[in-house]
């Protein structure tokens, strides 16, 4: 059993997760991610780590909730534990000096991009990083963004905070500004990753993404996980997560992700009605 | 009863649950026998002095032997007799493949010039494990002196189980290590309820807890623990981490919704209990049409899981002939009892989709059977011109499984196959790694539960004298030597 240590609300439905998992704190590197178990019935959902504390030995997990699992993890309480946290998953990211690094995260992908942002920048690198969302209450992990970053430009889509726009903008200006970059790492919603790459690939920026295409077991061995990089298929699980974003089919990883849309929406609903507990977004009107 | 009126017997059947019952609930198709109609059936054996049955078995099991005393009804004895050599009598008496095995060499079948009339040795081997378990009483083995070595195991599948449970006999420590959340490998992710009932493997794991092995699920070794820790701290390593690696056909399509390796399905049915969604919470793909490609008997299980998970209709498509099947003749029966349609001489050869990407139907090309070709079975070749559009709104591809490189690729200079298979002394399943032992489908490729069994049986002798005498070179000299003193 993993116990829970700490959990903090970050935004609406966000929020953040300390895990005591000591051999998980020590070994993983960034990039990397884990299994998560709730319960006995439950599912096996993949989570990157977003930061560690040997220390401790724990790790953390930022998670927003959008389904039954999500949710029932955002009654938890500090003490509870889950039965299943197995990890560290996946090929670490490839971290070297290479220069000058652009790092944008997208509302919820800058939590597994803080850990890479800051290796990065620990390997010499110039880091700048694109921090956006739709709204300035989706914008999370700012201040340990700004301390880690040579600069840091916040975007959102109504103008809440920052610029309005998208960071495929705040991208684009950057450049028009003259500022070169060697690489490029983009970690968010696939929409967001497919628009960027189509960018650097025209500005000539090497770019990798980091996947979240649904797993079961996380280890090779069901290929749930499949996706088209380069034109051949690759698991997320052990191939991956994170690929050459220039190569990967992101319409098709799209449409997988969407395979029990409707079994999960009546998961969730049948799970909050009976529970008696809600998204925030349900309750904002349901805008996502 | 002298061996002629044993030979009159009619092979004892195991009742059945019925087949359109059976299609809407999980329980277990054959349902035993009853110690009257085991004793009958324990009457066929006719006691031969050389008895080629034991010779088809890969652990070894004195099958006369059990038999007279289930003859005798002496069932505490014969559980004894059976757990000398297996520890898990009642996984294998559900899921061998007798008729190649034991029952392919046993001699009433011969004089009655047809394996199926066989002494029905599996279906015995399952009563008396059945009864055992039923007694709910636990012996526990004598405890041997520590030996003070530790031993891991990667994996908890039938060749690690098997090592498992050897070496806890032996005196070492045992420690397990398991990447899922529940021990068993293929036998609780794969074989669905309806063949071997998850309790049963339970009961076999809980076992071997008590006589004192340790489990640590959800550890994947290689990336929770380096490898290099694990080889430091313990003195032998055993590998069994599977065939665990789906292969795909490679056509157009193929990432198309809908369309999963056997492996994603059978582990969402079992493991995960998707059966039961939304009760439980992972879901499944649920078919009305649903193809399963392949012929082996994961194919089976798939094909006759979808049935169960609601499809009206279930369709198994395969490249070869029936006859060339690799599927038990038992389970390509029981699907077919059970309304599974078998479409043979066809394959699938690009797969088509909807607007939002779902599948709705396979380019399905007919095939002949030409010349043998190196299995020694005829070559399917396909027929120009004969494509044709199959409608489905689900296709699961079972055609094999490849070992899992997870595990191999995080050891440095273990030496794997082109097909990343982990290469093995065949007597000791030494690797190229000192103390590093490995066993079942991570050398065999995907093969059977007995085999991989088998193959632990063997390791873990092997690695007991490693332990005992610490010779590392030529182990299986000194393996063959230590037999010599024994006999």
């Amino acid at each position: 059993m993993y116990q829970l240590l700490h959990k903090e609300k970050l935004g609406p439905d966000i929020y953040l997760y300390k895990f005591l998992a000591p051999d998980i704190a020590v070994y993983r590197q960034p990039g990397q991610f884990v299994i998560v178990r709730i319960n006995e019935d439950g599912e096996r959902i993949p989570i990157t780590i977003a930061d560690v504390d040997t220390g401790e030995g724990s790790i953390t997990l930022i998670i927003q909730a959008v389904g039954k699992t999500t949710l029932q993890m955002a009654q938890m309480k500090k003490g509870d534990s889950i039965p299943t946290l197995t990890g560290p998953l996946g090929e670490p990211t490839h971290i070297e000096k290479v220069g000058r690094v652009l790092c944008v995260g997208g509302g919820i992908g800058t939590a597994p991009l803080y850990p890479v942002a800051r290796a990065m920048k620990d390997a010499g690198n110039h880091v700048t990083s694109i921090l956006g969302a739709r709204s300035s209450n989706l914008i999370i992990l700012a201040d340990i963004m700004r301390e880690t970053s040579d600069d840091l430009i916040i975007t959102t889509d109504d103008g809440s905070e920052g610029r309005k726009g998208l960071v495929t903008d705040a991208i684009q200006s950057l450049v028009d500004n003259g500022e070169k970059y060697d690489q490029c790492i983009a970690m968010g919603p696939p929409i967001m990753m497919k628009f960027v790459c189509i960018l650097t690939e025209k500005l000539g920026i090497p770019t990798i993404v980091s996947l979240n295409p649904i797993m079961v077991d996380g280890t090779g061995m069901c290929g749930c996980c499949r996706v088209t990089v380069d034109d051949s298929v690759k698991f997320a699980c052990i191939d991956g997560p994170e690929f050459d974003g220039h190569k990967v089919d992101f319409d098709e990883l799209m449409a997988r992700l969407a395979t029990y849309r409707s079994e999960e929406k009546n998961a969730l609903e049948r799970y909050s009605s009976h529970a008696g507990c809600r998204l925030d977004s349900m309750s904002e009107g349901g805008s996502q | 009863m002298n061996a002629k009126e044993r030979m009159k017997i009619s092979p004892v059947d195991m009742p059945e649950q019925d087949p359109k019952e059976r299609v809407n609930n999980l329980n277990e198709v054959p349902l035993g026998y009853t110690p009257e109609m085991a004793m009958l059936e324990a009457k066929r054996c006719i006691q031969c002095k050389t008895p080629f049955c034991i010779e088809g078995c890969p652990v070894g099991i004195d099958i006369p032997g059990f038999i007279k005393l289930i003859e005798e009804a002496d069932f505490n004895g014969a559980v004894r007799k059976m757990k000398e050599r297996n520890l898990l009598p009642a996984v294998c008496g559900r899921v061998c493949p007798q008729e190649e095995q034991c029952q392919l060499f046993c001699t009433i079948g011969k004089v009655r010039k047809d394996p199926c009339k066989s002494v029905m040795i599996g279906k015995l081997e399952r009563f008396i494990a059945d009864w055992d378990r039923e007694q709910g009483e636990f012996e526990q083995p004598p405890s041997l002196r520590s030996s003070g070595k530790r031993v891991a195991i990667i994996g908890a599948g039938p060749a690690g189980l098997t090592v498992a449970g050897d070496l806890i006999k032996f005196g070492h420590e045992v420690i397990v290590f398991e990447a899922l959340h529940k021990a068993g490998g293929v036998l609780v992710y794969g074989i669905p309820e309806f063949r071997l009932p998850k309790k049963i493997v339970q009961y076999e794991v809980d076992y071997l807890e008590k006589i004192g092995v340790e489990f640590r699920y959800d550890h994947v070794i290689g990336k929770t623990i380096p490898v290099r820790q694990i080889i430091d701290d313990f003195d032998a390593v055993f590998i069994g981490t599977g065939a665990g690696l789906p292969r795909f056909m490679r056509v157009d399509g193929e990432n198309l919704l809908g369309v999963l390796s056997a492996n994603e399905y059978l582990t969402r049915a079992n493991l995960m209990k998707a059966y039961d969604f939304p009760e439980t919470d992972t879901p499944i793909v649920n078919g009305k049409k649903v193809i399963t490609v392949g012929g082996g008997n994961v194919a089976m299980d798939c094909a006759r899981t979808a049935l169960r998970m609601g499809a009206e209709r279930s369709l198994i498509v395969y490249r070869r002939a029936e006859e060339q099947m690799p599927a038990r003749l038992e389970e390509i029966h029981h699907a077919k009892e059970e309304g599974v349609e078998f479409h043979l001489l066809q394959n699938p050869v690009s797969l088509v989709g909807d607007e939002n990407g779902w599948i709705r139907g396979a380019e399905v090309i007919k095939m002949e059977l030409g010349e043998p070709d190196s299995s020694g079975r005829r070559r399917p070749v396909p027929i120009e011109g004969s494509e044709f559009i199959e409608d489905t709104d689900a296709l699961i591809v079972a055609i094999g499984n490849s070992p899992n490189p997870l595990v191999p690729n995080s050891f440095s200079d273990l030496e794997v196959t082109r097909w990343g298979g982990i290469v093995v002394n065949e007597v000791t399943g030494q690797t190229s790694v000192p103390s590093v032992f490995a066993g079942g489908d991570i050398v065999l490729g995907a093969a059977t539960v007995i085999l991989a069994m088998g193959h632990g049986r063997r390791a873990a002798r092997a690695m007991n004298l490693y332990l005992s005498s610490g010779r590392w070179v030529d182990l299986d000299s000194a393996l063959d030597l230590c037999r010599a003193e024994v006999h």
